[in-house]
């Protein structure tokens, strides 16, 4: 019974290959949506986790409560006795320092008088070692503009427009002007080495990278810095293992009383940051249920269109013995094998195409007016295992409902009428 | 009395609902059928032959009365056991052939004993068998399609017969069928009748069909107005 019906699918291409053909486009869509929704989003997150908030971040709970004032005053003290403990317990992750850091940046003429002068917004990694990947994190090299490197503490990149707003080009020197971590006035000269593009309006706008030494000195900040990030070392955040060393950590080194003490937070929780993965959860539920939605639609069309077709099929089949409920599952049964069928194709195809965008991505660098930014200009899909699976639900679901509703005229049948029905 | 037939009707009334009121196709019916009969139901056009059928075949019950089918009241069958009546022991032939377009004709023939789940040498004999009895042996393969009308009809005259079913019911066959086919096919019909001692039970108002009948009932406005057996007919 099965082959037989297996054959007349097969046979009968208004009833495989076009429910196929439409179950493939859309699983492969959503398959495709799915992995460039997956990619961009991921490439967001780690930007924000490169540039902001690492993978963990360790502050004192009295600058995590105040940290969009950026209070320097509040930062973490001894510094590189507690990155030794962190290297020890958490022995595969990465820990770097930051400083955030605002205050005026003033450009001096030839007589060393104020010729222009900005709010600035300062970062300051650590540039300068060897084995610093923050240079390489921060995608400074591919943002370049102008000049080149800082070599030394005092060199400091700023961004290209802050630059011209300035008029201060590489080699030209600027002088900041904030507070020093004990809250007194610091004034300390820089050179410019080089301007960058950031490609964020924000940091465009009035942002400076510097060298943390050189900073560390200029706030009289030895062995003190405002922030600590984490890297897992995993490329992409994996947020189970972040909770794990956020738990572990705060159990260990903070204590709710003293505010100066150290306390992480992982990615995930930073505020805007959980907005985005709750966003990344719903957009899939999101294309999973319009595919659904709207495929059902049009396969419960084909499948009326088929139903009528296969009226006198239905009949005499009723007619010679058939139960209803028996053609009913018989037709639900080809309608999974076609969603199975179909949903396979169209996985494949989505991920064929997702690999290709996830290889060589679309490059929206070409079109923005500056190509060289810090925050990615390529957008790329990510394949991840979902993806294998994802597909199958629209491709199945659409399918089975559009069948069964379409299907429910099996049942409205009055065999009383198949002598009439069928003898016309 | 009543085991000893293979089809019993008593006091058979068929309403329809029309309108507001209704509308009696079929009114105090009394037949008996044997194993064997070659029958005809004729009749002016309304005169309820389908209606009668129907109700013969379980796709349809008596609004009163009692039709018993091999032994089951019609009227007391739910759908799932009408449905197992005809897989068994009916086979249906219908005017237009309504064969399945996508399958072969061996495959047509084979569906009804897909149902009933003979197994597959005993399945393939069978189709053989039928496909022998109307001449195709030669078109299994072919498509209905790629068929005459009156090949068509052979081939769901098979697969009424395929499963050697007790009783056959035939609407209209010949209607749409040229006299030569038509006779063919009657004759094929009657051998079967003979060989297998099949029930035949026709529907008709085809001089052609009458011609071959060995009883003869005649309806008028739902009510039988002559039952006649007709002797030695055998030499058409
Ligand atoms: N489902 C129905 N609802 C209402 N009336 C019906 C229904 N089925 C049949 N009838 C009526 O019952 C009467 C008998 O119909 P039936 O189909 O049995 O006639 P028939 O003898 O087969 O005619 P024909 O030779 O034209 O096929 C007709 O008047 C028909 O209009
Ligand atoms: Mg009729």
């Amino acid at each position: 019974m099965i082959r037989f019906l297996l054959k007349g699918l097969l046979r009968d291409r208004n009833r495989s290959l076009m429910p196929i053909l439409i179950v493939t486009a859309g699983v492969a869509l959503t398959v495709l949506m799915f992995c460039y929704m997956t990619g961009v989003l991921g490439d967001m997150i780690e930007t924000t986790a490169n540039y902001s908030s690492g993978h963990v971040k360790m502050m004192t709970r009295a600058y995590a409560k105040n940290k969009a004032q950026v209070p320097n005053d509040l930062a973490l003290l001894d510094v590189n006795d507690l990155l030794t403990k962190l290297h020890h317990n958490y022995p595969t992750m990465e820990f770097v320092q930051r400083i955030n850091l605002g205050g005026l940046l003033d450009s001096p003429d030839k007589n060393r008088e104020t010729k222009k002068q900005g709010i600035v917004a300062g970062i300051a990694v650590d540039l300068l070692s060897k084995n610093s990947k923050e240079i390489d994190r921060l995608n400074i090299r591919n943002s370049l503009r102008k000049g080149r490197f800082p070599k030394k503490p005092n060199e400091v990149l700023l961004s290209d427009e802050f630059a011209d707003k300035l008029e201060v080009k590489p080699g030209g020197t600027v002088t900041l002007i904030t507070s020093t971590m004990y809250g007194s006035m610091s004034i300390q000269n820089f050179v410019v080495a080089g301007t960058i593009d950031f490609g964020m309006q924000a940091m465009d706008r009035s942002g400076m990278i510097a060298d943390i030494s050189g900073i560390q000195n200029a706030l009289d900040m030895n062995d003190a810095c405002g922030e600590i990030l984490g890297f897992l070392n995993s490329q992409n955040y994996d947020d189970i293992q972040a909770m794990n060393v956020e738990q572990t950590f705060n159990k260990k080194y903070s204590d709710e009383d003293d505010e100066f003490s150290p306390v992480m937070t992982r990615l995930k929780n930073e505020s805007m940051m959980s907005d985005y993965f709750d966003y990344v959860d719903n957009i899939v539920g999101i294309i999973i249920s319009i595919f659904i939605f709207s495929m059902s639609i049009v396969l419960w069309n084909t499948g009326l269109i088929g139903g009528l077709r296969r009226y006198g099929e239905v009949g005499v089949r009723l007619a010679i013995g058939e139960e209803k409920g028996h053609i009913y599952r018989s037709m639900i049964m080809e309608s999974i094998l076609i969603g199975i069928i179909g949903s396979f194709i169209g996985t494949i195809i989505g991920l064929g195409f997702s690999y290709w965008i996830q290889e060589v991505g679309i490059n929206v660098g070409d079109i923005l007016k500056n190509s060289k930014m810090m925050v990615p200009s390529v957008f790329r899909a990510k394949i991840t295992t979902p993806a294998y699976y994802l597909g199958f639900i629209p491709g199945l679901f659409s399918i089975v409902l559009g069948t069964m509703l379409s299907g429910i005229g099996i049942y409205k049948r009055k065999t009383a009428q198949l002598f009439k029905e069928l003898d016309t | 009395m009543e085991q000893n037939f293979l089809i019993t009707i008593n006091n058979l009334v068929k309403n329809f609902p029309i309108g507001g009121g209704e509308f009696t196709a079929l009114n105090g019916i009394n037949l008996t059928f044997n194993t064997g009969e070659f029958v005809g139901f004729v009749g002016p056009s309304g005169s309820g032959k389908t209606t009668l059928l129907n109700i013969i075949g379980s796709l349809d019950t008596p609004s009163e009365g009692s039709v018993n089918v091999l032994g089951r009241e019609v009227g007391k069958l739910n759908t799932k056991k009408a449905a197992i009546l005809r897989r068994q022991h009916l086979g249906f032939i219908f005017q237009t052939y309504n064969l399945l377009p996508v399958y072969s004709v061996y495959e047509n023939v084979e569906f009804p004993l897909l149902l009933l789940k003979m197994n597959a040498s005993e399945r393939k004999k069978a189709v053989m068998d039928a496909l022998v009895w109307v001449g195709l042996t030669d078109k299994i393969k072919s498509r209905p399609a790629q068929l005459s009308g009156g090949e068509c009809q052979r081939v769901a005259v098979a697969r009424a017969m395929v499963k050697k079913p007790k009783i056959v019911l035939a609407d209209e066959p010949t209607a749409n069928l040229d006299a030569a086919n038509s006779h063919n096919i009657l004759k094929m019909m009657l051998k079967l009748n003979e060989e297998l001692k099949t029930t035949f039970i026709f529907a008709t108002h085809d001089d052609k069909v009458i011609k071959y009948l060995k009883r003869k009932i005649s309806l008028e406005d739902g009510k039988v107005i002559q039952d006649e057996i007709i002797k030695t007919n055998k030499e058409k």
